[in-house]
């Protein structure tokens, strides 16, 4: 097992040293650049090139390469330019991390809360009005884009009934200790509750609207999967056998069935990261996303660089643990 | 059937549950500067939704409109705006001379002012202010934008500097010298960035320590804690949060400010910003989208229309198409769109067709120039008689971006494209978003014909056509391929030079008159008044042309 983590790590550095490679030069591939960010419409091929020379840009583009990882090597990912201009980037990215990671956290238990007892429930009564229900809602939640479900979801519980803030993470003027960046846990560490009870507020309805996709994928997967497990003939024999609804259900079908599941939802975090762009967009949320947003708009390579390389290797790094889950669930894997 | 009802049961009262939590505690009550929910007069805080991040607080390094909209409200320069026009007024100086050639200016300052922390402010503070400026490193010198734009120069390159000098001639007298007269001087002191600083700040915070680090510049230490004379002093920027909070200037040489906070909240949504406004959340918001006016209105906002200080034009570069370079093409052009039609249609209310290269506020602006016709006959006619039936024109619009004299560039782009394809020009649609390439191309002449515009810094001739036409050597019409190019860029100089104000005006008259008639380097469409938004309750607010409102005047009372 342990050699097993080991070398899926190694590989993960690997991908992450040829993922830089290939950041670094796509970005530049692209047309524009940091300099017309900065300048606007005052940019005239002068200035343009003596900002150009002062940020380095002027470098053949091996060279820029080479002395980027130079100083990556040493933890100097570099400046923002726009974002947050003259802060480290690898800063911006831990600071806006907390935000992204509360938000994924809060969708995705919702999304597995709802998404596998639903699953569940629709299988073992496929057919029925529940089933179909279910089955149309999260078809429909695939279908309709994040900014729109969180558009209308504002427009609803916001504006027009008042029940929820429309966006942001904390209402202005609260005065909240800030420990680890994650509102809601800080408010309860500090038994700040009603900081906590704020920002858990403010989380509702972004956490909702990066929910429904998740949701829909958990779902579909649960149903498909626990109906195939419930034709399998061990089911039949367990019920043969006499045992109770409650052994085949938890340790027959349910654990079968979450196989399937479990890679879906390590799956989902990937969506997640994608979905987050969108949602912190419309909901104002100061994360990964929106910083993603903005450096792209902008062309803020540093920024671009870090978030992209560090979003990768979070992916990665949730891959393995799922797979490490897997081996827990199924035994068959580790020996292979 | 018992555990669908488990389930159901216990979706429902999760879902009960968050209801009913926001009914408990209705946001609105909680402080959050909602409808001024947070009191009235002075002890009020008045909410700002921002669309962007300040990028920094001294304002000498920005070049942003969302910072300096914070900046403004923290620090003064000599000269102020007067607000609800471009009209120049005395500031932390109350008069100011100039000596018979225009290149030695007198201040009188005021001589009550002090800095947030306590320091005073005289002359000294004006030169230490001036020479802080000008003396900047290399990196200083490329982040020092508006500097190197309006002065030309930094110390090193003293002799290609407008700023030659300034000395503290009494405790509120400073007297600046500068290279030559320009109808620039003094008026660009109003600019943000050449705001005052208190000198001590700037040296304990090592203000001019910036550098460039890899592929950005580090900012010292100083650039987040400013110290000005403004009517608020800096708070704090949470950035987690995305709110920049200003507190009330209690020692504020003016009228001290009406409300005790000011508090700006980024929400780069356009749609949330609204959202926001009519939650009773924030207290207003910048650019609101000209489809949502009337509707604002409706529920009880008031939409505050500024005065268009820009231009909207269509540039042409006869470089890269040579058939540009006849004045009958050009001509033909300029008959062949309809602007009356395109102002109505997709432009704000109280949107202007442009008559030259600059808004009416500005002085140079001649009133004798009638707005383009529009015939396209005529068109047709010139375009056969240059040869040029049937011309292709790769002609080009931004994505990406909304700017106050084009809110939706491609919507009007395909209102120019559709006047030029009616008149037989083939139009070759090219597009980058603005970021992405798209100024980058402008700049390097990769297009015949694309769409630009210009929102002034000041009131000045120079500030628009100046720019436009004025570098021979370096600008998007690609003047230097036409005979009148060198012409007109020292024609602008030679006026920019004239010292009497009267002369001045009258000379850059002509000189508009002489481009749209003789020149016409391209075509000006349009001036679009930008308006911002303020909800119930919300008073005090006079929209500036410059979108440089100072929020020292509103006030916020619970509705």
């Amino acid at each position: 097992m342990l050699r097993f983590v080991l070398r899926r790590l190694l590989q993960m550095l690997g991908v992450v040293l040829a993922l830089s490679l290939l950041v670094f030069f796509w970005l530049r591939s692209l047309p524009g650049g940091p300099v017309s960010a900065l300048l606007g419409e005052r940019a005239t091929p002068e200035r343009r090139a003596r900002m150009e020379e002062a940020l380095g840009l002027d470098e053949p583009l091996p060279v820029q390469y080479l002395r980027y990882m130079q100083r990556a090597l040493r933890g100097d990912f570099g400046v923002s330019t726009k974002v947050l201009p003259g802060e480290d980037a690898l800063d911006i990215f831990f600071a806006r991390l907390p935000a992204t990671i509360e938000l994924a956290f809060f969708a995705l238990a919702i999304a597995i809360l709802l998404g596998i007892p639903l699953g569940y429930l629709a299988a073992r009564r496929r057919g029925t009005a529940l089933d179909n229900t279910a089955v149309i809602f999260s078809l429909v939640g695939v279908a309709v884009p994040v900014f729109f479900t969180g558009f209308l979801l504002k427009y609803f519980f916001a504006v027009e009934w008042d029940l929820l803030p429309v966006s942001g993470r904390q209402s202005t003027g609260l005065d909240a200790t800030r420990v680890t960046g994650l509102f809601v846990l800080d408010g309860i560490m500090t038994r700040e509750w009603d900081a906590a009870w704020d920002a858990l507020k403010h989380l509702v309805l972004p956490a909702v609207a990066l929910a429904t996709i998740p949701f829909a994928v958990i779902f579909r997967i649960t149903r498909a999967s626990v109906l195939d497990v419930l034709d399998e003939d061990y089911v039949r024999t367990a019920e043969a056998k006499g045992l109770t609804a409650r052994v085949i259900r938890g340790r027959h079908v349910l654990r079968n069935a979450m196989l399937p599941v479990v890679t879906t939802v390590g799956l989902q975090v990937g969506a997640l990261l994608g979905g987050a762009i969108l949602t912190e967009t419309v909901f104002s949320i100061r994360g990964i996303g929106d910083a993603l947003a903005t450096a792209f708009r902008d062309k803020d390579y540093p920024v671009l660089q870090v978030l992209i390389i560090a979003a990768a290797a979070i992916y990665v790094l949730v891959n393995l643990m799922v797979d490490i889950a897997y081996a827990l669930i199924d035994p068959r894997i580790r020996t292979r | 059937m018992s555990r669908t009802r488990t389930v159901a049961t216990w979706t429902t009262a999760v879902l009960a549950a968050a209801a009913l939590a926001g009914c408990a505690e209705s946001d609105r009550d909680e402080g959050s500067g909602g409808s001024g929910g947070s009191g009235s007069g002075s002890d009020a805080t008045f909410v700002f939704g921002a669309a962007g991040a300040p990028e920094m607080f001294d304002p000498f390094y920005a070049t942003d409109g969302e910072t300096f909209r914070v900046t403004r409200q923290m620090f003064e320069g000599l000269l102020g705006i007067e607000p609800g026009s471009a009209e120049v007024v005395p500031e932390l100086a109350t008069e100011w001379t100039p000596n018979e050639d225009g290149t030695e200016w007198t201040f009188t300052l005021r001589d009550d002012v002090t800095f947030h922390d306590g320091e005073p402010f005289n002359a000294e503070a004006v030169c230490y202010n001036f020479e802080r400026m000008f003396d900047q490193n290399d990196a200083g010198q490329v982040a020092g934008e508006y500097w190197g734009y309006v002065m030309g120069a930094f110390a090193n390159d003293a002799d290609n500097s407008l700023y030659q000098g300034c000395e503290a001639t009494g405790e509120f007298e400073a007297v600046v010298t500068i290279s030559g007269p320009t109808s620039g001087f003094p008026t660009m002191l109003t600019l943000e960035s050449l705001s005052m600083q208190s000198p001590k700040a700037l040296e304990e915070g090592d203000a001019n320590g910036i550098a460039a680090e890899g592929e950005g510049f580090s900012f010292p230490e100083y650039a987040d804690n400013p110290v000005g004379t403004g009517p608020f002093t800096f708070g704090e920027y949470d950035e987690a949060n995305g709110t920049i909070s200003l507190e009330r200037n209690d020692d504020y040489w003016g009228e001290a400010a009406k409300v005790s906070e000011l508090v700006f909240r980024v929400i780069p949504d356009e749609s949330t910003r609204r959202q926001e406004l009519e939650a009773g959340s924030i207290n207003g918001y910048d650019l609101p989208n000209p489809v949502d006016w009337n509707a604002l209105e409706e529920s009880g906002n008031t939409v505050e229309i500024r005065d268009a200080f820009n231009i909207l034009y269509m540039g042409f570069n006869p470089d890269t198409n040579p058939q540009l370079q006849d004045l009958k093409v050009r001509q033909a052009l300029n008959l062949a769109i309809n602007r009356e039609q395109l102002v109505q249609t997709q432009l704000p209310e109280g949107a202007e067709v442009a008559t030259q290269f600059m808004p009416k506020t500005v002085s140079g602006y001649n009133t004798e120039l009638a707005a383009p016709e529009y015939d396209p006959e005529r068109a047709q006619e010139l375009l056969a008689e240059a040869g040029a039936e049937g011309m292709t024109l790769t002609f080009a619009y931004p994505t990406e971006v909304s700017r106050p004299y084009m809110p939706d560039p491609q919507k009007l782009y395909e209102a120019l494209r559709t006047d030029l394809e009616a008149v037989g020009v083939k139009v070759d649609v090219k597009t980058a978003s603005w970021n992405g390439g798209y100024l980058d191309n402008v700049t390097a002449g990769k297009y015949d014909a694309y769409i630009l515009g210009w929102t002034g810094d000041y009131d000045s001739p120079f500030n628009f056509i100046g720019t436009f036409f004025g570098n021979l050597k370096e600008n998007d019409f690609g003047t230097s391929a036409m005979p009148w190019g060198k012409q007109l860029a020292d024609d602008l100089k030679a006026a920019d030079a004239i010292v009497d104000e009267a002369e001045r005006s009258a000379a850059f008259e002509e000189i508009n008159a002489q481009i749209m008639e003789d020149y016409l380097p391209g075509l000006p469409i349009s001036h679009s008044p930008p308006a911002l938004v303020v909800g119930p309750g919300v008073e005090g607010v006079i929209p500036s042309p410059l979108t440089a409102e100072e929020f020292d005047s509103v006030t916020v009372s619970g509705e």
